[in-house]
């Protein structure tokens, strides 16, 4: 591990910076769908396996993320693109935590690089992410074929354990030291992205982060 | 010191006997009763002078007739931006019955501000780096009717992290940095209502530090400063109070502050309390049985439910005194009464001082005493509480009870619990983590939203616990905590630990000598040991 690098800041998206999480995505593509029958059917389909994605998220976050992703089976990658910057208008923006910019600064102020890491699709946040200030982010990406998503994620894909990879090869990638280093987020299934810098942050926790925060003498931070 | 001599040489002072009761002393949470050994000179408080019968007349004599300045009424102009800002929960302590003292002077203030046509006021707590109070405080501070009217847009606690609101006034002729809210400088005038519970408290330490951000603060808020200090109780020898004044001057000189200061009398518990304060000797049949049944219900409790119910006892403070006006002269009369109240002539140093470690301090208010703010207690606050000369000759042993649990509050004092696990375990040496760890913690992103958005002190403010106890550290030549649950706090403050108080005293002696003077501060007691030869 590089001990003279540069410090980071870490940080899940869904749930710590934003009050969205990727199924309010999901149901804003779903409603704009090419005619009435395709958006009625996407929405009633989305609403229909919510009980899935809870449960499966409860599971596991990969099993989440594979039944999550292929929701999106079909939409054309134009579409996607086309209306990313209404998602961000209307759904992310005003979705944003009233302490997150506030949060960004001090550790710009400080001279960390700002990293988002997340399972959301890369294309939907980058708005956000320029809004945000953020200096890198990796979110999840969509396979397309001929124009249109299978519902598959190309590999790896953002969740738990490969955050944390990645962000071990982002390190030694970029001269980072993940000692001096903070990872902030809301959710238990981070905990290996929060275990591997010197500064971890539980923010909003869950029920479990908080219980695993508090164990660990972890800062706990509301940003809401 | 003969034992012919050793009969009443001040009402507030009590010698053991072979034929003394035991003595009541705090244990964190809970009460114990020891055996003390004979010939142990007992510290209690003074009695407490009879409190002023109409404090809101006395607070409005004060602002119609104020020192060095025009009446509060002739300040008032219609139009006027005024800020007023109040002392935070730290003060006074434990929190004083309803209504606080606050209210009063809130009340008397806001009625001639109205009468005057002044309607852009702001309500700003001077919490500096402390913790943000809490909705529930803030209301239970002014009561319901201002809370309802100013809260939260013109009711709030100071943000020592908000560049916005903070404005640079300056350095002193010592290269001080003063940076200060923005609305108070801006205001037309700025009224401070003070409550001076003890000497460090009130004068330019309201305006200049209460409202200051962390680089001002940490000016003066530095080891050297501290050990400059004999004590920072006694505001002439006091290095620490010097440099807060050259900062006050800086504040007159381009604010108009209007300083209102109300000295409380000792009085701190209610009637079934008050047993705690007093000298057990004198224990009526009465008073023996309030103090089984406090002590049976207290061991009947889990720690937490005792520190529950200790928080809900308030104060019984009276105001014995109220000025008005500019703050030099009016903090001078403040401090007269303070000495008058607190004051108790002690001859002659000892070498074994014993003190109870309560849980009360200006830091743990509705939260847990943790290990940092044990020792600020012990090596700051009990220690430095004298003048002229310490208590506790140089290289003497200071005996406190306190079980030293190593619990933290999370939300109250995050930053405490890296600076207690991970610096001092590495070093003890105030100058070593100011330089290489203050300024990482003060700016580390979590604490400052901690500090902004939550009910947490500042990154930085473990370190000025730390610093705090400095002047005791330097002077101190052994520390034992008696009665620890555990051998790793008092090892990591640098203590040494003992079962008991008895246990304590035999250690202590076989290092000051079986001849050596023990005093013991009779806890809870705000009192000033003005120690002579």
């Amino acid at each position: 591990m590089n001990r003279n690098g540069q410090a980071a800041a870490f940080y899940d998206l869904e749930g710590t910076l934003v009050s969205t999480n990727l199924v309010h995505t999901l149901a804003f593509y779903a409603k704009r769908q090419q005619g009435l029958w395709q958006t009625a059917k996407k929405s009633v389909g989305t609403i229909a396996r919510l009980p899935f994605f809870g449960v499966a998220d409860l599971y596991s976050r990969n099993v989440f993320n594979e039944v999550f992703f292929k929701s999106y089976e079909g939409f054309s990658h134009d579409r996607l693109r086309y209306f990313s910057d209404e998602l961000f208008e209307e759904v992310l923006k005003p979705a944003v935590y009233a302490g997150t910019r506030d949060l960004i600064a001090s550790g710009k102020k400080i001279g960390q690089r700002q990293v988002v890491i997340t399972g959301a699709l890369d294309f939907t946040i980058e708005r956000l992410m320029d809004d945000l200030g953020i200096d890198d982010y990796r979110g999840n990406c969509m396979e397309f074929v001929n124009g249109y998503s299978t519902g598959r994620i190309i590999p790896p894909v953002m969740a738990s354990a490969t955050k944390a990879q990645w962000i071990r090869e982002y390190a030694e990638r970029e001269n980072i030291n993940l000692s001096d280093s903070y990872a902030y987020s809301d959710s238990i299934s981070d905990l290996p992205m929060l275990s591997i810098v010197g500064h971890p942050v539980a923010v909003n926790p869950d029920f479990r982060l908080k219980q695993t925060a508090l164990q660990h003498d972890w800062p706990i931070l509301d940003l809401k | 010191m003969a034992l012919q001599l050793r009969r009443k040489t001040h009402e507030s002072i009590v010698y053991i006997d072979k034929d003394s009761a035991p003595r009541i002393m705090p244990f964190g949470e809970d009460f114990q009763l020891n055996d003390i050994p004979i010939g142990t000179r007992v510290i209690y408080p003074n009695p407490p002078i009879k409190g002023l019968p109409n404090r809101e007349a006395a607070i409005r004599y004060a602002v119609n007739h104020p020192l060095d300045m025009d009446p509060l009424y002739a300040l008032l102009e219609p139009g006027m931006k005024v800020s007023i800002a109040i002392d935070d929960i730290s003060l006074p302590l434990p929190p004083m019955a309803t209504p606080d003292m606050r209210q009063t002077m809130l009340e008397v203030v806001l009625d001639m501000c109205t009468a005057n046509g002044i309607d852009d006021i702001h309500i700003i707590i001077a919490n500096s780096l402390h913790r943000k109070m809490t909705a529930w405080e803030m209301k239970r501070m002014v009561g319901s009717k201002i809370f309802d009217e100013f809260y939260p847009d013109r009711y709030y606690n100071h943000d020592a992290e908000d560049d916005d609101g903070l404005v640079t006034l300056g350095h002193t002729r010592h290269n001080e940095p003063l940076r200060i809210n923005r609305r108070c400088f801006e205001s037309d005038l700025t009224i401070y209502c003070n409550i001076n519970l003890v000497p460090m408290d009130g004068g330019h330490k309201s305006v200049a530090v209460g409202l200051c951000d962390y680089e001002s603060l940490r000016a003066h808020h530095e080891p050297q400063t501290i050990r400059d200090s004999h004590s920072y109780m006694d505001p002439p020898k006091s290095e620490l109070n010097h440099k807060v004044i050259r900062l006050g001057k800086l504040v007159d000189e381009q604010m108009k502050v209007f300083h209102i200061e109300t000295a409380l009398n000792n009085k701190m518990f209610s009637d079934g309390y008050d047993i705690l304060t007093r000298n057990e000797d004198e224990f009526s049949f009465a008073d023996r049985l309030k103090w089984e049944a406090m002590k049976r219900t207290f061991s009947k409790m889990p720690r937490v439910a005792r520190r529950k119910m200790l928080h809900a006892i308030p104060a019984q403070y009276e105001l014995i005194g109220c000025y008005a006006g500019s703050t030099e002269p009016v903090h001078e009369k403040i401090l007269e009464l303070n000495y008058r109240q607190y004051e108790i002539p002690v001859k002659g140093q000892c070498d074994i001082m014993i003190t109870g470690i309560p849980d009360i301090s200006p830091y743990n208010v509705y939260s847990a005493l943790n290990p940092l703010l044990v020792q600020v207690m012990a090596l700051g606050y009990h220690f430095n509480m004298f003048r002229n000369k310490p208590l506790l000759r140089k290289g003497g042993t200071l005996i406190l009870t306190h079980p030293c649990f190593d619990e933290f509050d999370h939300n109250f004092h995050p930053s405490y619990i890296e600076f207690f696990h991970r610096l001092l375990p590495e070093s003890r040496d105030a100058f070593f983590l100011r330089e290489k760890y203050e300024r990482e913690f003060a700016s580390n992103p979590a604490y400052v939203e901690m500090y902004r958005r939550g009910n947490a002190y500042h990154g930085a403010h473990p370190f000025f616990m730390w610093y705090w106890g400095e002047n005791g550290r330097q002077h101190v030549g052994q520390v034992i905590a008696a009665g620890a649950e555990n051998a790793h706090v008092p090892e990591i403050l640098g203590w040494e630990r003992a079962d008991n108080l008895t246990e304590a005293i035999a250690m202590a002696r076989s290092k000051q000598g079986r001849n050596a003077e023990i005093t013991m501060l009779h806890q809870p007691i705000i009192g000033l040991c003005n120690v002579s030869d």
